[in-house]
């Protein structure tokens, strides 16, 4: 099957910033990995449920019982910048 | 003899007699890895301070008479995946350059309970991706016994510590051969225990249906040793283990007389090095002399797990480290905008490999393509599951070469990930399965590196898995170390 | 008053609705639920999306969430799932919300919602589990988000639990679309699982907009419409979405599918920048939580816990005899104005005076005092049998009433400490009688030429003159008698 990727789009969608040149060895390289997996495109899974949790456990909860928080300076100590108790970014407008 | 040279047995045993104490076995430990870190770099993190702290406080307890177990006063390493409260924690990443977690993972709250002594952290490919630690933003790690070599990967500075002695066991984690296929070239023992035995909680994911955190010692035994201090239930992470935990070591001595042990068809012929099938298939007689009954199996998935892997692994890493955006923690990029800013900070701080696979796993999420590739994926996932738990009716446990190769040169598969990605082709299945599965070392090749052969089981059969370990090990009777070492052997 | 949209269209509208549960903790890590004072206190490895940590869900949300399922007829899942939905957002810290996507924990319900006394049935398509996001504080010049230099980012809500409920697109009216947020809403709180406070956005709403010419049957373009914080912002928001939507096709411009927002003080909907892509949110099963499964015996134990919720209760009511609009204000009040209604009404006092004492003054008061209601039903049942059998007039039960909330004793030592009995003593009586009509002789003069209603007149002045104690029925009878 040949593998047609808008590698633009895709690196848009996983917030990488990446040149033209980069992009262009991503799809090519993408395309040989996928190309692989055509075989297992091919296999026949029909009727065959997903697997998600290797050993299918269920119900694995915590009951409603407030813990301990981190300390504030601690983990504000490690934001590249911080203010007053925030974390600070450049302005984020595109909601989505 | 350096006391760096000491299983944890022995070590465990000294200090208990008072004949060492857990300083001078640190001491040891440093002193090797003075010796062979400027041409190793198995190490990012040498926590010398913390470890002469807590080395220390162990001799306190057994001058007391009071150690805390098996553990006590021994000195491991810790990939740099697994967090490290106030230590730097990498991944081996320039995104995560100066990150001091402000908690421990559940494995370094529990080694620090047993008592062990933490040496540092250990060097990886970025964000465990790779087979040969060269993706490691600081530079690779290379084979002990043979420097021009990769040691394996991706926790490939574990395996190498643990080989020369500059700690007595390391942690790895093993999303798709992670911990066997370098232990294997490195020539240690090493085990990627049954999915959910050993908690995940502050181990820095990488494909979280896949991962799991296990040991790397230098004999069976060992590794029992640090697996029984590491594995139990953890409320912090909803996949652990809630049923009773096998015990690893309880059948060491039992020998594999009576057993039926299944050879993969698969995991054999083209691609496979002649002195890895040549070493394999020796030890295969050995077993036989032993008494167990050899059973040739086909699992015919084992010939599409490796594909299936690299779209199920890249796909969870895609989401999960989608929290590298350069805002609460890590490295950021400037942007007029914080969506400028995540952008050039994610493409900045991700090396090659790591930005290839976040890209694969958006892509085979993506909308139209989920249901070919992910989903898909996912149903192969239960097709290796079921092929293995029939293969399980005939047998007890499977073996394999833990890895097609021995130790590759630098550089060698670099420009071909998917060559690379192959040197993990007899481990994948196990990780898809969550089965366990572990290398023991069968030796040398005819260049002087090591070969690894595999034992898997069935879910939660760790007591099965060691037991023909156990005899692996003293079949084949492996006791060299590597030169750089300067022990004789 | 009932706003249609234009003639010769329809509009066909879903609301989906975001509870915050009152939990103790967050949903997927141990974190206290705050009110939030200090930024960034309630915050741990795993709501600030910390490398390494992992979500472990809580049990209590679980529950909550099937009660709301079960309180509006949904089915509940045996088994479902948590799945990751992606995208990147300065406020969301993993970059990845964990969500339900394909198998909710309910779905397939309905909530009867009365509008003008119709009952409307709208269908609930699916209830489902997510936690919500951080908050961004966006500063600069005017605190526009136009002109934001900067974004501060407080992660206490990060991870606070949240119920999204998605309802089919039964919604024709602006009306109908407040009634069932209004009706929604109640239920929740009724539930006691969510504080929902539209103003502090314990619940939050947001609609889901198209039109369509009458007749039609497929579905036109769908806008979603958010910012809305009152019930009647919400219904103007989607009033105004309308004729918007009528206005463009008529003109015989198209709709673009997009989310637009309300602006209260300029009442209009503004589409907001969106970047193309950024909806495919590449959902998959979150590895790190496991399948829940509610089997039928932890089904009924949760469905045990289910209250009366407010229609049931409002049906009750009207059986009872109450007033209709009395009936659903009562429903809707707080669980203590209820008990006082169903104490008295227990204790002989008529449903319909109950109910009006406890939806009129008793209310009245609670809100002008900003203070709970200080009367329990034993003392509005003495009070409404003191009115029945004239011990007090009507309008000295007020007065008793104010005496009895400013916890002054019971309404019958009220009425004589405060000398509001009525008076009993005919002699007495019949001499204000007599001295009122001794002293008003212009006006009984006036009554005897025909001028009938002067007798209201003189009523009111035996009630002056007897402070109000008088029974007025008394009084009309002996004046009847007196001027005959």
């Amino acid at each position: 099957m040949p593998i047609d990727i808008d590698i633009a789009h895709v690196a848009r969608l996983a917030r990488l910033d990446l040149s033209t040149a980069d992009l262009e060895t991503y799809r090519h390289q993408l395309g040989v990995i996928l190309e692989h997996a055509a075989r297992v495109q091919a296999l026949d899974t029909a009727g065959v449920e997903p697997t998600a949790h290797p050993l299918g456990m269920t119900n694995t909860f915590r009951p409603d019982e407030v813990r301990p928080s981190l300390d504030r300076d601690e983990v504000l100590s490690q934001a590249p910048e911080a203010r007053d108790g925030y974390f600070v970014v450049p302005p984020a407008l595109d909601q989505g | 003899m350096s006391y760096a040279d000491l299983t944890i047995a022995a070590a465990a045993s000294e200090l208990r007699a008072g004949t060492i104490t857990a300083t001078e076995l640190l001491e040891a430990v440093f002193e090797r890895a003075s010796l062979t870190e400027a041409e190793l770099h198995a190490y990012l993190t040498l926590d010398a301070a913390r470890a002469r702290t807590a080395a220390g406080q162990a001799d306190v307890r057994f001058a007391a008479g009071t150690p805390l177990g098996p553990l006590d006063g021994i000195p491991i390493a810790l990939k740099d995946n697994m967090c490290t409260r106030g230590v730097e924690t990498t991944c081996a990443s320039q995104i995560l350059a100066g990150y001091h977690p402000p908690y421990d993972a559940t494995v370094v709250s529990r080694l620090k309970a047993g008592g062990a002594v933490i040496t540092g952290k250990t060097n990886l490919d970025e964000f465990a991706m790779g087979s040969s630690t060269e993706n490691s933003a600081y530079g690779p790690t290379r084979n002990p016994w043979n420097p021009e070599r990769v040691p394996g990967g991706s926790s490939g500075g574990s395996a190498a510590a643990v080989a020369v002695g500059s700690a007595l066991a390391a942690l790895g984690s093993d999303t798709g051969g992670s911990i066997r296929q370098p232990a294997s070239l490195c020539g240690v023992v090493g085990v990627k225990p049954t999915y959910g035995l050993v908690s995940r909680y502050g181990l820095i994911a990488f494909g979280s249906s896949l991962d799991q955190i296990g040991p790397f010692t230098r004999t069976v035994e060992d590794a029992a040793t640090v697996l029984g201090v590491i594995a139990g239930h953890d409320p912090l992470d909803a996949t652990s283990w809630r049923g009773d935990y096998p015990d690893a070591g309880s059948m060491f001595e039992t020998g594999v007389a009576g057993m039926r042990i299944g050879v993969i068809r698969q995991l054999d012929g083209e691609g496979y090095e002649p002195e890895v099938t040549a070493m394999s298939r020796a030890m295969l007689d050995r077993l036989t002399d032993a008494g167990a009954e050899i059973v040739e199996v086909s699992i015919p998935t084992c010939d599409v797990a490796l594909s299936t892997y690299y779209l199920i692994a890249p796909a969870e890493a895609s989401a999960n480290l989608a929290r590298f955006d350069g805002i609460r923690y890590g490295l950021r990029a400037d942007g007029s905008t914080a969506e400028e800013m995540m952008a050039r900070t994610r493409a900045e701080g991700f090396g090659p490999e790591v930005t290839r696979r976040i890209l694969l796993g958006t892509y085979a999420l993506s909308a139209g393509y989920y249901d070919a590739f992910y989903g898909q994926a996912q149903k192969v996932r239960t097709l290796v599951k079921q092929e293995f738990a029939a293969a399980y009716e005939k047998v007890d446990a499977l073996v394999s070469p833990t890895s097609p190769t021995v130790a590759f040169e630098l550089e060698a598969k670099t420009a071909d990930p998917l060559s690379m990605y192959l040197s993990d082709v007899c481990n994948i299945p196990a990780n898809l399965a969550g089965h366990p599965a572990m290398t023991v070392p069968l030796g040398l090749d005819s260049q002087g590196l090591p070969v690894g052969f595999q034992v898997m089981a069935p879910a939660l059969g760790e007591a099965t898995m060691f037991r023909v370990a156990a005899e692996v090990e003293r079949q084949a009777g492996f006791v060299a170390r590597p030169a750089m070492t300067g022990v004789e052997s | 008053m009932t706003w249609s949209p234009p003639p010769g269209w329809e509009a066909v509208m879903g609301i989906e609705v975001h509870v915050e549960l009152r939990t103790q903790s967050k949903m997927f890590c141990g974190c206290r639920v705050g009110f939030g004072e200090e930024p960034n206190i309630d915050i741990c490895p795993t709501c600030l999306g910390l490398p390494g940590a992992m979500p472990v869900a809580n049990v209590q949300a679980i529950e909550w969430i099937s009660l709301i399922g079960l309180a509006l007829n949904c089915t509940i899942s045996e088994q479902s799932v948590f799945h990751r939905k992606n995208y990147f957002y300065a406020d969301l810290p993993k970059n990845y919300q964990i969500s339900q996507f394909d198998i909710p924990v309910c779905h397939d319900g309905w909530l009867d919602v009365d509008v003008d006394g119709e009952t409307v049935r709208i269908g609930i398509e699916r209830a489902h589990q997510e936690e919500d996001t951080g908050k961004s504080t966006h500063i600069g010049e005017g605190g526009r988000i136009h002109s934001a230099t900067q974004t501060l980012l407080d992660f206490n809500r990060s991870g606070v639990p949240l119920v999204e409920i998605v309802s089919r697109p039964d919604i024709r009216t602006p009306v109908q679309a407040k009634a069932y947020a209004q009706q929604l809403r109640a239920v929740v709180a009724e539930l006691g699982v969510s504080d929902a406070r539209l103003e502090e956005g314990s619940i939050r709403f947001d609609a889901n907009v198209s039109v369509r010419p009458s007749g039609e049957t497929e579905l036109g373009t769908k806008v979603e419409i958010k910012n809305m914080n009152s019930f009647r912002s919400l219904e103007h928001a989607v009033s105004f979405e309308i004729l918007r939507q009528v206005d463009e096709l008529e003109a015989g411009g198209t709709l673009v599918q997009e989310t637009r927002h309300w602006d209260e003080e300029a009442g209009v909907t503004h589409g907001m920048r969106t970047k193309e892509g950024s909806s495919d949110y590449r959902y998959f099963t979150e590895p790190d939580l496991t399948p829940i499964v509610i089997d039928a015996e932890w089904r009924n134990r949760i469905a045990e816990r289910l209250p009366e919720l407010p229609a049931t209760r409002r049906a009750r009511y009207l059986d009872a005899g109450v007033d209709p609009q009395v009936a659903q204000v009562l429903a809707e009040s707080i669980a203590d104005l209820r008990a006082i209604y169903d104490e008295s009404v227990a204790l002989g006092s008529e449903p319909r005076v109950a109910a009006h004492w406890v939806t009129g003054e008793i209310t009245g008061w609670t809100r002008r005092e900003d203070a709970p209601a200080r009367i329990t039903g034993r003392q509005l049942a003495e009070l409404t049998a003191m009115v029945a059998d004239g011990t007090v007039s009507a309008s000295a039960a007020k007065d008793v009433l104010d005496g009895v909330l400013k916890g002054e004793g019971d309404p019958r030592s009220v009425a004589e400490s405060r000398d509001l009995l009525q008076m009993t003593d005919s002699g007495a009586l019949e001499a204000a009688v007599d001295d009122v009509l001794a002293a008003n002789a212009d006006a009984v003069e006036r009554y005897r030429n025909g001028e009938q209603k002067v007798v209201g007149f003189l009523v009111g002045q035996v009630m002056r003159a007897t402070q109000g104690k008088a029974d007025p029925r008394a009084v009309n009878e002996l004046l009847a008698s007196k001027l005959a």
